[in-house]
C-alpha cells in the first residue's frame, strides 16, 4: 500500500476525477502516475474497477466508481483503495487488473447463432412476454465490471454468467441453443478457477446495475435440467 | 461422471439435497424429542421403536450417518475451493455492509455444529450402540426418558447444548433458504419459503433448547 496526501478536492468531483487531480500531481513531481482502468465514465462501459474502503466501486449504491461522487467522502479521511482481488483478475499494474476471464466465458457460449444470409426473421416477428422481455432486458444490462466477483468472499462469478446466461435463455431466439450455452458458460466459468456462490447475496448489492439472485437461480435450474437430460 | 462431480452447481445442488435430508431428520428428532417434555411413556415407546426398528437401524441410520459425513465433507471441499480463489487478500474489507454474518461465517457454524455431534454421539448414540450390539444387554423399553433426563442434570452440558442450538439456528437461517437457491428455486422473492424457513430455523433450535433446560430444571 502507498499513501497519497491530496487537497484542493472538490465534494462535487466524481472519483475519477480525484484520481485524475492525483495523477496530474504525481506526473509534475516527475512521479509514475496511480494506473487505473477507465473510459466511458458514465457507468455504461464497466472498466472502472476500484474496491474503495472496502467495497466494490465504494460506498454509494447502483454506481460505478466513475459515478461515485467525493460528497460520499468527509475532509480528512483516509480512503482505502485497491483493486478487485481475485486469482481470476490477475493484477496488471496498480489498480489496473484482467478480466478477459469474463471475455473467456462469453466465447463459451455467450451468443446467438444466427444466419446472416438474409433470410432471417425478423425478431419483433416473435411475441414475447413483456415479463420476461423485462427481465431478459434486467440481466442484459450487467456490465461485466467484475465488483461482483470483487466482492463475493468467494470470488464467485455466477451473478456475472447467470446474468449472461439469462439475457439469452428468458428469449425465444435463445432457446435453440439453451443447454449448451449454460453447460459450456458454467465449465468455462469452473476452468477459470472462480469460487462457488454461497448465496451471501453480497453480489447483489454491490453490483452497479442492480443484477438480481433471481438470475443465479435461474441459471442453477437451467444447468441442472441442461445436465441431466443430455 | 467426473465432469458431474467437477461441477460447482452441481457440488452446491449436493449440499442442498443434503442438507434438506438433515433438516427433515432434524424435524423427526425433534417431534420425537418434544414428546419427553409432556409424557414419560409416548417418549419411550417413540425411542424404543427407532432404536430396534429393522429399518430405522439398518437403512435409515447409515443413510443419515453418510449425509452426515457427506455435508460436512462437502462443506469442507466448497470452503477450501472458495478460500484459494483469493490468494492476495483485501486490506480493507466491508463484510458485513453487503451480506449477514451466519451467510458469510457458514464454516464457523457448521464446525460449532459437527463439535456439539461429536458430543452428542458421545452422549447418546455411542452408549446406544454399546448397549445393544457390543454389551449385547436385555431389552429394556423404559430406559429411554431417563437416559435422557440423566444427561441434562449437569449445567455445563446444557450450557453447551444451548449455545449449540443457537449455532444451529443460525447455520439454518441461511443455509435453509439458501438451499432453494441452490437448486434452481429463488427464495428471495418468495415470501412464503422465506417464512417457513425462518420459523423452523429459529423455531427448531430453540425448542430443543427447550426441552434440554426443562429436564434441567425438572431433575
Amino acid at each position: 500500500m502507498v499513501s497519497y496526501d491530496i487537497d484542493n478536492i472538490s465534494p462535487d468531483m466524481s472519483f475519477l476525477e480525484m484520481m485524475d487531480v492525483l495523477n496530474e500531481e504525481l506526473t509534475s513531481q516527475g512521479l509514475d502516475p496511480v494506473a487505473f482502468d477507465h473510459d466511458c465514465r458514465e457507468g455504461i462501459c464497466g472498466s472502472c474497477s476500484m474496491f474503495i474502503n472496502g467495497e466494490a466501486h465504494g460506498p454509494d449504491r447502483l454506481v460505478t466508481t466513475c459515478q461515485l461522487h467525493m460528497r460520499k467522502f468527509q475532509d480528512g479521511d483516509t480512503i482505502f483503495i485497491e483493486p478487485f482481488r481475485s486469482n481470476t483478475f490477475p493484477v496488471i499494474k496498480d489498480l489496473v487488473v484482467d478480466r478477459s476471464s469474463f471475455d473467456r466465458i462469453q466465447h463459451a457460449g455467450g451468443f446467438i447463432s444466427i444466419n446472416t444470409s438474409g433470410n432471417t426473421q425478423d425478431a419483433n416477428s416473435i411475441p414475447i412476454d413483456k415479463n420476461k422481455a423485462d427481465k431478459a432486458f434486467d440481466a442484459a444490462t450487467c456490465i461485466g465490471c467484475g465488483a461482483c466477483v470483487a466482492t463475493c468472499k468467494n470470488s464467485s462469478a455466477m451473478l456475472f454468467v447467470s446474468a449472461k446466461v439469462s439475457q439469452f435463455s428468458l428469449l425465444p431466439q435463445g432457446q435453440v441453443e439453451a443447454n449448451e450455452r449454460v453447460l459450456n458458460m458454467v465449465k468455462q466459468m469452473d476452468d477459470e478457477g472462480f469460487g462457488n456462490c454461497t448465496n451471501t447475496g453480497a453480489c447483489e448489492v454491490e453490483c452497479p446495475k442492480g443484477i438480481s439472485l433471481e438470475n443465479i437461480a435461474r441459471m442453477n435450474r437451467d444447468y441442472l435440467k441442461a445436465k441431466f437430460s443430455s | 461422471m467426473t465432469s458431474v462431480i467437477q461441477s460447482s452447481i452441481i457440488k452446491k445442488f449436493a449440499m442442498a439435497l443434503s442438507g434438506f435430508f438433515l433438516i427433515v431428520f432434524l424435524f423427526q428428532h425433534f417431534i420425537i424429542n418434544i414428546t419427553s417434555v409432556f409424557s414419560e411413556e409416548i417418549f419411550n415407546q417413540f425411542s424404543h421403536f427407532m432404536g430396534t426398528n429393522f429399518i430405522v437401524q439398518f437403512i435409515a441410520q447409515p443413510i443419515l450417518i453418510f449425509g452426515v459425513i457427506f455435508h460436512f465433507v462437502m462443506g469442507f471441499v466448497l470452503d477450501f475451493k472458495n478460500r484459494a480463489s483469493r490468494n492476495i487478500k483485501y486490506v480493507k474489507y466491508k463484510g458485513s455492509s453487503n451480506a449477514s454474518w451466519m451467510s458469510r461465517n457458514m464454516i464457523i457454524s457448521g464446525l460449532v455444529i459437527l463439535s456439539f455431534l461429536g458430543l452428542h454421539f458421545y452422549d447418546f448414540w455411542i452408549p446406544e450402540m454399546k448397549y445393544k450390539y457390543v454389551e449385547f444387554l436385555p431389552d429394556d423399553s423404559n430406559r429411554y426418558y431417563s437416559e435422557l433426563t440423566h444427561k441434562f442434570e449437569d449445567l455445563n452440558k446444557v450450557i453447551i447444548y444451548v449455545v449449540s442450538f443457537f449455532f444451529l439456528s443460525l447455520h439454518l437461517l441461511h443455509g435453509f433458504s439458501s438451499s432453494f437457491q441452490s437448486m434452481g428455486i429463488n427464495n428471495k422473492y418468495n415470501f412464503i419459503i422465506k417464512i417457513v424457513t425462518t420459523i423452523y430455523s429459529i423455531g427448531i433450535p430453540f425448542g430443543f433448547s427447550f426441552i434440554a433446560i426443562f429436564h434441567y430444571l425438572n431433575h
